[in-house]
């Protein structure tokens, strides 16, 4: 297998952007990615597109999409694992890489959620679990799915709803200085603390909101990548794993099993000690969909043991100056979840981040230059943890 | 965003906080599917006699709920039919208020997963209760058959096995 560097990231403006059609907002990250990566868009031999959709009107988006930004007879593929497509396109684009089909590949990550009206996107939303032994009877909100995860880790470890909140407060400070947040103002908590119920224990603030955005990532070989760039960001690990579909399943709601298993994975393929990640870490983005979701990552990535996630939060471990900085892109609290983008953002924010590019408030101290990225489908039906870092293989 | 048309002789519509024009899609259609329960139409007999069944596989004895005809271990069809213990006990759930555009004509619900202590499996099911003050986890539960309305159809939930 071949050594695969990041040359060129994009990303568009993430919030309810109804002055752009999903053509419209792809070309934004494919323009910004390309220019980047100071190539032509011909040189591009492969392209993942992770678009979940539904909830726009093109049923066939990449066609479209490659046709608006001229790209066609670019190979093209289309990949789903629900809010984890975006590293499942980044993995296909690695792999086309990786295995020497190809010198130059774009993963792209795209989603206009508000072409549909609030109701509907929650309903479709909700439909990713399983349709008809969990939805179809009990309607189950996605929220209601991770609020199962909140009270059971509460109810045994004596985390509270203010320990949530913290989450909130901290990913909101952070996309208070990103530009490209869909909500770039900082909250307090008693804001996150006296916002409605929306599945009990979890509350407005303790939610992602329903974001349209893109973002793009150009991968290389190494050969072309020397010649691209002096500052390639190289893959170290990008790995995934799997859960029950059915949370009865599941043999507890405290964690995400198929967390660790890829957590454990990429920590042995890039070389990390799986007791002391965070040693090797300069910081994470971690999938805070919802607030719980963030304290459980603590603890299936191996920065807390089970039990003691919500402690960093508690003692704002996890800010910059911290044991290990996470979400200081705002996450997808604040940065916005635009579901099928979400993967592709993760990892251009951390090349940003490691390239030493972002806004200097909410840029993390690079001395290890490595960075990790956890990006979850369904409450862990799918989820990939990817490695880079600033040192070659 | 507003309902009626802003721009005339266009389904076109200006939203309400922004301004921007968007464009009403004119070809509505109700989003309905047919799913095949035939292999598994001896789950419905069940309900129908109040009884909650899943399958077992003859070959190495796992027991499947929600069922399943195939046994992805032995792979083997060969499964028998079971009827569940009905006896359970809380593992957690959350009380659903912002409700799924379907389910907007119920009043707020509690989603449970309840452990059947004979079996030693986890049921994903409504729990129907007249104090939800007096929900702990760990609380004793039964599984029953009840009367899903207004549809009127057949399905199971929980409810507080000191409610019975």
């Amino acid at each position: 297998m071949r050594n695969v560097a990041i040359v060129g990231i994009g990303h568009s403006k993430f919030g309810k952007r109804l002055d752009v059609s999903l053509p419209e907002l792809a070309w934004e990250a494919i323009k910004e990615a390309i220019d980047d990566a100071g190539i032509d868009s011909s040189d591009i031999g492969f392209i993942s597109l992770s678009n979940v959709g539904v909830w726009s009107s093109e049923v066939s988006p990449a066609a479209i999409i490659l046709d608006y930004a001229d790209l066609n007879p670019v190979e093209v593929i289309r990949v789903e694992t629900a809010c984890a497509s975006g590293s499942a396109a980044v993995k296909a684009a690695y792999m086309a890489i990786a295995s020497g089909q190809v010198d130059i590949a774009m993963a792209l990550g795209v989603e206009r959620m508000n072409e549909m009206k609030t109701p509907e996107v929650i309903e479709i939303l909700a439909r990713i679990g399983n349709y008809f032994w969990e939805f179809h009877n009990f309607g189950p909100t996605f929220v209601g799915y991770y609020a199962l995860f909140a009270t059971q880790y509460m109810n045994k470890y004596g985390a509270t709803e203010e320990d949530l909140a913290r989450v909130a407060v901290k990913n909101h400070y952070y996309a208070s200085f990103n530009p490209k947040a869909h909500f770039p103002k900082k909250i307090s908590l008693e804001d996150a603390l006296n916002s409605p119920y929306i599945a009990w224990p979890l509350k407005l603030y303790d939610c992602s909101p329903i974001s349209d955005g893109a973002a793009a990532v150009i991968l290389a070989s190494e050969e072309v990548a020397r010649k691209l760039t002096d500052s390639p960001v190289w893959i170290r690990a990008i790995e995934g794993a799997t859960a029950r579909a059915n949370h009865s399943k599941r043999e507890d709601l405290l964690g995400i099993p198929s967390a660790r298993i890829a957590a454990k994975k990429a920590y042995k393929k890039a070389g990390i000690d799986p007791e002391n990640p965070i040693k090797y870490l300069d910081l994470a983005e971690v999938h805070d969909c919802f607030t719980i979701a963030e304290i459980m990552a603590y603890e299936d990535l191996g920065f807390a043991k089970r039990g003691e996630g919500y402690k960093l939060i508690r003692e704002e471990q996890t800010y910059i100056g911290g044991l290990i900085p996470v979400n200081l892109s705002g996450g997808l609290k604040a940065k916005g979840h635009p579901i099928g983008a979400t993967g592709v953002s993760m990892v251009a924010e951390l090349t940003k981040q490691l390239r030493q590019e972002v806004e200097r408030e909410r840029q993390a101290p690079i001395e290890k230059g490595m960075a990790l990225a956890h990006n979850v489908g369904g409450t862990g039906h799918y989820v990939f943890v990817t490695i880079l870092s600033l040192h070659k293989p | 965003m507003s309902e009626k048309e802003e721009v005339k002789g266009l389904p076109v519509i200006l939203d309400k906080k922004t301004a921007l024009p968007l464009w009403i899609d004119q070809r509505v259609f109700p989003l309905q599917y047919y799913i095949p329960i035939k292999r598994i139409e001896n789950f419905f007999k069940g309900l129908r006699e109040g009884k909650i069944l899943a399958t077992k596989c003859k070959s190495c004895g796992r027991l499947f709920f929600p069922p399943q005809m195939d046994c992805p271990k032995c792979k083997t069809r060969d499964m028998e039919w079971v009827e569940l213990s009905n006896e359970a006990e809380l593992v957690s759930y959350t009380i659903i208020k912002v409700k799924p555009k379907t389910f907007g004509h119920y009043e707020d619900y509690i989603i449970a997963i309840g452990k059947l202590k004979k079996e030693n499996i986890n049921i994903f099911a409504w729990l129907k209760t007249s104090d939800p003050s007096k929900i702990r986890i760990g609380m004793k539960l039964k599984l029953v058959v009840s009367e899903r309305l207004p549809e009127k159809y057949l399905v199971y939930e929980f409810v507080p096995a000191e409610d019975l």
